[in-house]
């Protein structure tokens, strides 16, 4: 039995092309790219041994240090939120509409297929101020206040990100954490009303701990996520006004493709990797320890 | 549902009890208004999700001379798809279309194929170091994109790819390996190991254990994985943006995005139906098969 399960002429011949492609176009350039970081220039202009002098220029490159800070920001944000309105909406599927969660929950999902790049578009005229007034500057001047020029500063754009990607991403976040939910076993649940605890009480006490699990590996998902952000961002603001709202997969991109410098570019990406390893290992960490805790 | 049916049962009794029925009734009321504020934001929330897709539509239909004078609430004033025709004809998104099928679909069946051939031999069978494999595929998935984007580039201009739609279709298989592998692999762990084995002593080669026994096993996870790796290959930007050098090699996303930039504020209509082609497509999709996509889409939540 072994024998065939085991049998090395399969593995090459089913797992071989998988492993070659992925290896291919992923793995090596990887390390490619990492090679990449030593070098300044491009392959138009050639390339010159610079050692860690990227990084260097990385570290006192002001538009680096915002893009870093721009998407560490976001990310941060918009992982708490997302995660969190998705698990109100979870709560809410849960213990509130039952029998019409369904048909609900389908609706609230569906921006999260929609492309992207349409989205961003259509945000950028939902919020528009001038030739046109968009619906929601509309709205606000029929509630009796001025037009806001949304992408005509910087914190503004952000929050128009931000509330853009919540858009997308909320009800994706809500079904994910509500399969967590719905695992929890209804006795539990019932023991716990029969000892008195109800509303937020019982949410606070039973539901959230038992959905620690699922809780945690959202927010590893969602971190992970909008580190990388790049559609959303291009569509709507393409990183401005000026530079406040581009995060390090657009500053790599235009470093690399708009001015060809390849060490540069590939030096930022790099430090987006280590940035989302980083991330993922700090979370991953802190919700080991805090489940033997609990 | 429940408050309708009650409130029948009562009335039709004819009963004398009339403050027990005020005070039931009173109670219902109570109940009804204590869960208003709930219902209101679910109907709120529910208009932020719906009503940026009506807008779309309805202002798809516009003249340039309605979006630059009649309030955004209006409707259009004609149905005539004059809009769409420009979009297409003027703005090339028959083109644009066109290389979105000619690039995902192909590269799809292909990360299909072998994502799922990969996934059999790293669960089902035995062999050292395995583990090793599965993990290695797994670090793809964190990886961004742009760590990979500059090496591919010098690759394919070196062998003359450039000007092709084959960097895409190359890259796309590539990125689309680690989730799939991965997906497939959880999938094949889900199906009990008696299974294969009973089929092994019955003398099955392990080519016929995979396409007999596996496949048929896993055809519908193969379904749900083809949608999601379907979502991520025709909504991305960024491959497609670095790889198509000309307005003619252009997909769907990377063209919509030069869309307005070639129209700009000037022309509306076309650019919002372009928008509408690009998010209907997917609607409609979307329309059918929303419990699948549901169910696949969080499932492949790792990529984040």
């Amino acid at each position: 039995m072994n024998k065939v399960l085991g049998d090395r002429r399969a593995i090459f011949l089913l797992l071989g092309p998988a492993l070659l492609v992925y290896s291919l176009v992923m793995l090596v350039p990887i390390f490619w790219s990492m090679g990449y970081t030593a070098f300044d220039g491009g392959i138009l202009t050639g390339f010159t041994f610079v050692g860690f002098g990227n990084f260097l220029k990385f570290f006192n490159d002001p538009t680096a240090l915002n893009a870093t800070w721009f998407t560490l920001r976001y990310a941060l944000i918009l992982t708490v939120l997302q995660v969190g309105f998705g698990y109100l909406l979870a709560l809410l599927y849960t213990f509130r509409i039952k029998h019409a969660s369904s048909f609900i929950r389908t609706i609230i999902f569906f921006p999260v297929v929609l492309p992207t790049v349409g989205v961003g578009l259509l945000f950028q005229k939902l919020f528009e101020a001038a030739p046109t007034t968009g619906p929601v500057n509309g709205l606000l001047n029929f509630l009796g206040f001025p037009s806001v020029d949304w992408f005509g500063y910087p914190e503004q754009s952000f929050w128009v990100i931000i509330l853009l990607d919540l858009w997308r991403s909320m009800g994706f976040y809500a079904i994910l954490l509500y399969a967590g939910l719905v695992d929890i076993p209804e006795e539990l649940l019932e023991s716990a009303r029969i000892d008195g605890a109800s509303g937020w009480r019982l949410v606070r006490s039973i539901v959230v701990p038992l959905s620690l699990p699922v809780l945690l590996s959202s927010l590893i998902f969602s971190i992970n996520g909008t580190l990388k952000v790049f559609d959303t961002i291009v569509a709507l603001t393409n990183g401005g006004p000026g530079n406040s709202t581009t995060p390090l997969t657009l500053y790599m991109f235009q470093t690399s493709f708009a001015y060809g410098e390849y060490g540069y570019g590939s030096t930022i990406a790099t430090v987006l990797t280590i940035l989302c390893l980083l991330v993922t290992i700090l979370i991953f960490r802190s919700t080991r320890r805090d489940l033997t805790k609990g | 549902m429940s408050t309708a049916q009650s409130t029948t049962a009562p009335l039709t009794r004819k009963s004398s009890l009339t403050p027990a029925r005020d005070s039931r009734r009173a109670r219902r009321i109570k109940r009804i208004l204590s869960r208003l504020p709930l219902d209101i934001v679910i109907v709120l929330l529910l208009i932020a999700v719906i009503y940026p897709i009506i807008w779309l539509v309805l202002s798809s239909f516009k003249s340039q001379s309605e979006f630059l004078n009649a309030p955004f609430w209006s409707l259009p004033s004609s149905w005539s798809p004059t809009n769409y025709t420009m979009a297409f004809v003027d703005g090339g998104l028959g083109r644009f279309i066109l290389n979105s099928v000619i690039v995902v679909f192909p590269s799809l069946a292909v990360i299909l194929v072998l994502g799922t051939a990969a996934g059999f031999v790293l669960e089902v069978m035995v062999w050292k170091g395995r583990a090793a494999v599965l993990l290695t595929f797994l670090a793809g998935v964190m990886v961004p994109a742009q760590m990979i984007l500059l090496p591919l580039f010098t690759i394919y201009f070196r062998l003359h790819l450039t000007g092709t739609l084959w960097p895409l279709f190359f890259t796309y298989i590539g990125i689309g390996m680690p989730l799939t592998v991965f997906m497939m692999a959880t999938f094949f762990r889900a199906i009990p190991r008696e299974l294969f084995e009973a089929a092994t002593i019955d003398g099955a080669s392990i080519f016929r254990l995979f396409w007999q026994v596996g496949l048929p096993l896993v055809r519908n996870a193969l379904f749900t994985i083809g949608l999601v790796q379907f979502f991520f290959l025709w909504n991305d930007l960024l491959i497609s943006l670095t790889f198509t050098n000309s307005q003619g090699l252009r997909t769907i996303q990377a063209g919509l995005l030069n869309f307005t930039g070639q129209y700009g504020a000037v022309q509306y209509g076309p650019t919002f139906a372009g928008i509408a082609v690009s998010v209907l497509g997917t609607l409609i999709i979307y329309l059918f098969l929303n419990q699948q996509i549901m169910k696949g889409l969080t499932a492949g939540s790792v990529k984040g």
